[in-house]
């Protein structure tokens, strides 16, 4: 038998439809790549145990007929999502040992579905970076590395481990959030691909929260398709989630393989910025040129206000942050650092609780949201926060599809290379990616490319609300032409 | 706009973090980064423009005003560093 590890979940998915291979085999061989893989830091939770049982499970109702969509199928769960009775911290030190009494809506609906899981995945802080270097458990390397270098690199962040687990093999799928490029950025950094949907498509109830107008779960995949499957168990409309969509989920998976002829593909000029390496630009042309064979139309597009969109990300996403992250007092959950009177206790639980990166943007936040300064900056962020949708509204109301840019300015960088000195130098990462999330739009992240040192690059496709279906079957375009992308194991 | 050391002990007082004055200016710099960053939207013009409240056109949902959940007093306090009978324990608030 073949590594059931180097399967695409589809293949795996077909394969157990087959009975080629049972999911307690499939489940196995994935718990040994995990145990092998420690040295990247993907995972802050392994649970075999489980997955072991809920492989017999899925086993048994595959005998039967009645497996689900995923029946049988390995995956991480980032640890933003509430696993009910296994631990969940959203790797800060200030939930502690929380083991949540609930499950949130997005895992409850991939364990209907029959999925198995392995273990929980790691993240920034709060999902608060874009290196997955400010993990309490540490940073998570990439299973990438460059060319004749043993430097450690990033997977990006915040849903570094999901990334850099779907890449190295370790789970066939894993759960992510974006907020600014949080699933996005990891998926370019490591060859994997990562979807975010329409802001509503998927409900947030029992994910963390972190920038509540801003956040929205997704997948990473191994591939386009592997993306689809899982966006289809992942979406729907859920009553507790008051922001959550009352929309049918389509057959995502029906969407890859679909012609893209005749499609109006927008190709943005703010997008083309000052000093963007000419890899970048070549591998943009690139993914244009191969949209353009499959018959889609290249129309240069004009997103005016695409330089404000991550300064107003950055008040607007601290200041909600600052808000949702009031919750953490040393009363009701996590730790508690003890104090003579009650705000003391606050006070050192959250000066202990809280990592350097998420101290200052609940600080930037409370600041932009204090009396007098609201106006000025929390107020007008908002405002400008309507003029960036309004710019893809006109671009839309002219008929384009989709458009197509650059995911991320840059490839994988080394641990500890970025944001010493100045947090906003880590914050340009997403600088492709925040746009969409401001503007509440779907995007999908998928691979093109290597750069010179042989680091993967990817391409994003940024589609109408609630139309992921035309950016499965275009990226399903670009992941034909550039073909797939392993990382060489060395761990 | 630039904060002071002053305005750094303030926001963190606001925003319930203990901060020590030896993290004071290094704090500072970093908001104060953060701020100079966020500048640049001052050359927008956002006369006439509403902010925006919800990114995707939406009614507020409402449900039925019905008791839909109970009962679960032990879930609550079950992650509580300190609890008495289902009450959370805190140090005294008045004197």
């Amino acid at each position: 038998m073949t590594d059931l590890t180097s399967l695409t979940l589809s293949e795996a998915r077909d394969g157990l439809a087959r009975k080629s291979f049972t999911s307690l085999e499939l489940t196995e061989a994935h718990l040994k790549a995990m145990e092998a893989a420690r040295a990247l830091n993907a995972f802050v939770l392994e649970t075999p145990d489980r997955a072991r049982d809920m492989a017999k499970a899925a086993d048994g109702n595959i005998a039967k007929g009645a497996g689900g969509p995923l029946a049988g199928i390995p995956l991480g769960i980032k640890d933003l999502f509430a696993t009910k009775d296994v631990r969940t911290t959203a790797c800060s030190k200030i939930l502690g040992n929380f083991v949540p009494t609930y499950e949130s809506t997005i895992t409850s609906q991939l364990w209907r579905d029959g999925a198995v899981l392995l273990g929980k995945l790691n993240n920034d802080e709060f999902a608060m970076g874009s290196s997955n270097e400010t993990s309490c458990f540490g940073p998570v390397v990439n299973p990438w590395r460059r060319e004749g270098s043993n430097t450690s690199l990033v997977p990006g962040g915040s849903s570094g481990g999901s990334a850099s687990a779907v890449a190295a093999l370790l789970c066939m799928g894993a759960t992510a959030t974006d907020t600014g490029g949080s699933i996005r950025q990891p998926a370019a950094f490591t060859a994997t691909v990562g979807m975010k949907p329409t802001y509503g498509r998927c409900s947030r109830w029992g994910i963390v929260a972190f920038a509540s107008s801003l956040d929205q779960a997704g997948p990473i995949g191994r591939t386009v398709r592997d993306a689809s499957i899982l966006m289809r168990s992942m979406a729907g409309h859920d009553p507790k989630d008051t922001t959550s969509v009352a929309r049918p989920v389509p057959d995502y998976e029906a969407a890859i393989g679909k012609s893209v002829k005749g499609m109006k593909i927008g190709i943005p000029k703010e997008y083309r910025l000052d000093g963007m390496p000419a890899e970048i630009e070549k591998l943009w042309s690139e993914g244009a040129a191969w949209l353009k064979a499959a018959g889609a139309e290249l129309v240069e597009v004009s997103l005016p206000h695409t330089k404000y969109a991550l300064p107003a990300y950055y008040i607007v996403a601290p200041a909600e942050a600052s808000s949702n992250l009031a919750r953490y007092d040393g009363v009701r959950y996590g730790l508690r650092v003890p104090g003579r009177a009650i705000a003391d206790l606050y006070e050192n639980t959250r000066a202990e609780g809280f990592g350097a990166e998420v101290r200052r943007r609940v600080m930037i936040g409370t600041y932009v949201l204090s009396a007098g300064y609201y106006d000025a900056y929390y107020l007008r962020a908002q405002k400008v926060r309507t003029l960036i949708k309004k710019d893809f509204e006109d671009c839309f109301a002219r008929g384009v599809n989709a458009i197509l840019t650059p995911a991320t300015p840059s490839a994988a960088f080394g641990v500890g290379e970025k944001g010493g000195a100045d947090p906003v130098e880590m914050y340009l990462n997403d600088i492709f990616t925040v746009t969409v999330n401001m503007a509440g739009l779907p995007g999908i992240a998928v691979p093109a490319g290597k750069d010179s040192q042989s680091l993967p690059l990817g391409l994003q496709l940024i589609g109408r609300p609630f139309d992921e279906e035309t950016l499965f079957s275009l990226g399903e375009v670009i992941e034909q032409a550039a073909g797939r992308f392993t990382p060489m194991k060395w761990w | 706009m630039s904060v002071d050391a002053d305005t750094v002990r303030r926001i963190a007082h606001l925003a319930r973090i203990g901060v020590k004055d030896s993290e004071v200016s290094h704090l500072q710099g970093e908001l104060n980064a953060m701020l100079k960053f966020v500048e640049q939207l001052e050359e927008v013009n956002v006369d006439g423009v509403e902010p925006m409240t919800s990114v995707t056109p939406m009614a507020m949902k409402k449900r039925a005003d019905v008791v839909n959940d109970g009962d679960i007093a032990d879930d609550i306090v079950k992650n509580a560093p300190e609890t008495q009978d289902h009450f959370f324990l805190v140090p005294k608030v008045v004197e």
